[in-house]
């Protein structure tokens, strides 16, 4: 049986587009593949689901308890119909970084992480050392291949499909030794760095929480998301949610910009797969301009205000 | 309560790493290493944990050869109580670590196990949630902040999403980002002080693990490079730029 199931990652609401990149990565591999959707009230996602191209079918699991996307529950509900399947594949976010290795390991298979390319049907690329190498990996092919995909690698599947959906009770009651507390989105009304077509990020030289509404007034001028260092993190300018990079978000605009980052390696990683990268930075010789198409030697505090005079 | 911590050694996260030229491989000779920065963050926390009355001992588990007693003695420095290294010449994979993780956890029977919720050389990403796994326990992670009470965790998730909030009951094992805390430096008069403390070695094999299923890494490759850019003069070259090429 050759056929690759895809887990859906969801917010309650909608399908999440690193959904429809890993049927992209799934189709690659060339065998049929289903989607199983996991969560509480959960018909429209499903139908989201099953408009995706290439989609056999989508196998809606419907309890309560999985209204909160807890690994533990969500893993017992996929190895339970794991017997049917030749690959299991989830995204590489944070949901399917805490999930998929969890059935990797109650199935007793490695994972394959991050698949950035399929080379055949147990043969991946994937980079390692945040990116720094690519590396080719072969899984065993008498085992379950269970892999998560690197969603910035990958385009998401179109949008024509019909495929059936077929409900499920769940297969086991939830765990009580993990409980849901709640969910504190930092997000605002911008664009979702994973999915955006332009990103404006601003690094540790922003200095404010303030200042960073620079930052947000030229994404907003022209509708693009809003990302950060790692060191505007930590320095409390803004939430952890926009932090990009090796240990934040991997993403693939067609348009970067980088305002006052330095491009450290680990900052440089979660941009690599963009289209255009600008750079705007005072010292000429930041390792940020190596990757840059366009870098700009100045004061971000200068052209800032200057670009958004000459684009409105 | 004892927690287990553990260590990674890895490439220093500053070094420029060179892939070989015939593909077997990153080049490490001579290179810097360390303790893989997440797991200096997961032994703070269990440091702290101890500190505040709420652990008694506080145990760094690290597998490899013996080079990386290094990092296991760095551990002990920072203020473990005592080491295990796991013996094994080989580039061990998350489900074996995890597998390995577990007959010690039987042994020592801790209440929390701390891990990086990454290492930082291959990424992976796997190790915490598969030992959670199997030792059918609750995982809680990419921990940015960790509360303690009554025989549970109260874990602060850094998710896409934003900051998510459970509840685990102990034991359990905790993987950490970077935002938990910030280790402590090592003073010299610890370092001297960690020779004397317990260093166990066990070999792999003597734990009854042994690897299966693993991926083979066949090619390693460095990435594709991004073609040369311009440096433009002024914003207004900058904005003439990004519109000839129809980006904004
Ligand atoms: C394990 C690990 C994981 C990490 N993961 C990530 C990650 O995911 N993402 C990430 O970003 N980092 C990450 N880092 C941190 C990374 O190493 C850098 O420390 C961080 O990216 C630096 O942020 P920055 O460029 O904003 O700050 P800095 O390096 O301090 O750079 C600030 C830049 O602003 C410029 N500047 C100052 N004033 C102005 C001005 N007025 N106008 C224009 N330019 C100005 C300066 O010339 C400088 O280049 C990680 C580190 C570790 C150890
Ligand atoms: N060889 C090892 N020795 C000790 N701990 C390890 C080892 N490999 C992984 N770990 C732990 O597991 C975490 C996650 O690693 P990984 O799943 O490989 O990304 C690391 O941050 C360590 O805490």
């Amino acid at each position: 049986m050759s056929r690759t199931l895809v887990i859906a990652e969801h917010d309650g609401q909608n399908l999440n587009p690193s959904t429809a990149k890993c049927v992209s990565c799934a189709t690659a591999v060339g065998h049929e593949c289903d989607i199983i959707v996991m969560g509480s009230d959960i018909r429209e996602i499903a139908e989201q689901a099953a408009a995706i191209g290439g989609v056999g079918k989508v196998i809606a699991v419907n309890a309560e308890p999985l209204g909160n996307p807890l690994a533990v529950n969500f893993a017992a509900e996929v190895v339970a119909i794991a017997d049917d399947y030749s690959h299991i594949m989830g995204p590489s976010t944070t949901f399917g970084r805490d999930l998929m290795p969890q059935i990797a390991a109650r199935l007793g298979v490695n994972q394959v992480s991050d698949i950035a390319a399929v080379e055949g049907t147990h043969h991946f690329k994937r980079p390692i050392y945040a990116g720094n190498a690519i590396v080719d990996v072969t899984a065993p092919d008498a085992v379950t291949v269970v892999a998560t995909v690197r969603v910035a690698s990958w385009k998401a599947a179109g949008n024509d499909g019909t495929a059936s959906i077929e409900e499920r009770t769940a297969s086991t009651g939830p765990s009580d030794h993990t409980r849901y507390i709640g969910l504190q989105s930092g997000g605002g009304e911008r664009p979702d760095l994973q999915t955006a077509a332009r990103v404006i990020s601003g690094g540790r030289a922003l200095g404010s929480e303030e200042n960073f509404e620079l930052i947000y007034s030229l994404a907003d001028l022209i509708g693009a998301g809003a990302g950060a260092s790692r060191a505007a993190v930590d320095a409390g300018y803004v939430p952890n949610d926009m932090q990009v990079g090796q240990t934040g978000k991997i993403i693939s605009p067609d348009l970067y910009i980088a305002f006052g980052i330095s491009g450290a390696i680990q900052h440089v990683t979660g941009i690599k797969d963009a289209g255009t990268i600008v750079a705007v930075n005072k010292d000429a010789e930041a390792p940020i301009f190596e990757i840059a198409d366009i870098g700009l030697a100045a004061d971000l505090f200068t052209v800032i205000p200057e670009m958004k005079a000459l684009l409105s | 309560m004892k927690i287990l911590v553990g260590i990674k050694r890895v490439v220093d996260y500053n070094v420029r790493i060179r892939v070989r030229s015939d593909g077997s491989g990153v080049d490490t000779d001579g290179v810097k290493m360390s303790i893989n920065p997440f797991d200096e963050i997961a032994l703070e926390e269990a440091l702290r944990i101890r500190e505040a009355g709420n652990a008694e001992e506080v145990i760094v588990v690290s597998l490899g050869g013996n080079e990386c007693q290094q990092q296991l003695r760095t551990g002990l420095a920072m203020g473990a109580d005592r080491a295990i290294q796991i013996d094994t010449a080989g580039r061990l994979q998350p489900l074996t670590i995890a597998r390995a993780f577990l007959k010690l956890v039987e042994k020592e029977q801790p209440g929390l196990v701390i891990l990086g919720k990454q290492a930082i050389d291959d990424d992976n990403s796997q190790t915490g949630q598969m030992l959670a796994a199997l030792w059918d326990r609750p995982q809680a992670t990419f921990a940015s902040q960790v509360t303690l009470s009554d025989n549970q965790a109260t874990v602060v998730r850094e998710v896409d999403a934003g900051l998510e909030t459970i509840e685990v009951d102990l034991p359990a094992v905790i993987t950490v980002d970077l935002r938990l805390n910030e280790p402590r430096f090592v003073k010299l008069p610890d370092i001297m002080k960690a020779k004397r403390k317990p260093l166990d070695v066990i070999a792999l094999d003597e734990l009854g693990v042994t690897s299966e299923n693993d991926l083979q890494f066949t090619h390693h490759a460095p990435p594709p490079v991004r073609e040369k850019g311009i440096m433009v003069e002024d914003t207004a070259q900058l904005v003439a730029e990004l519109k000839n090429r129809g980006l904004v």
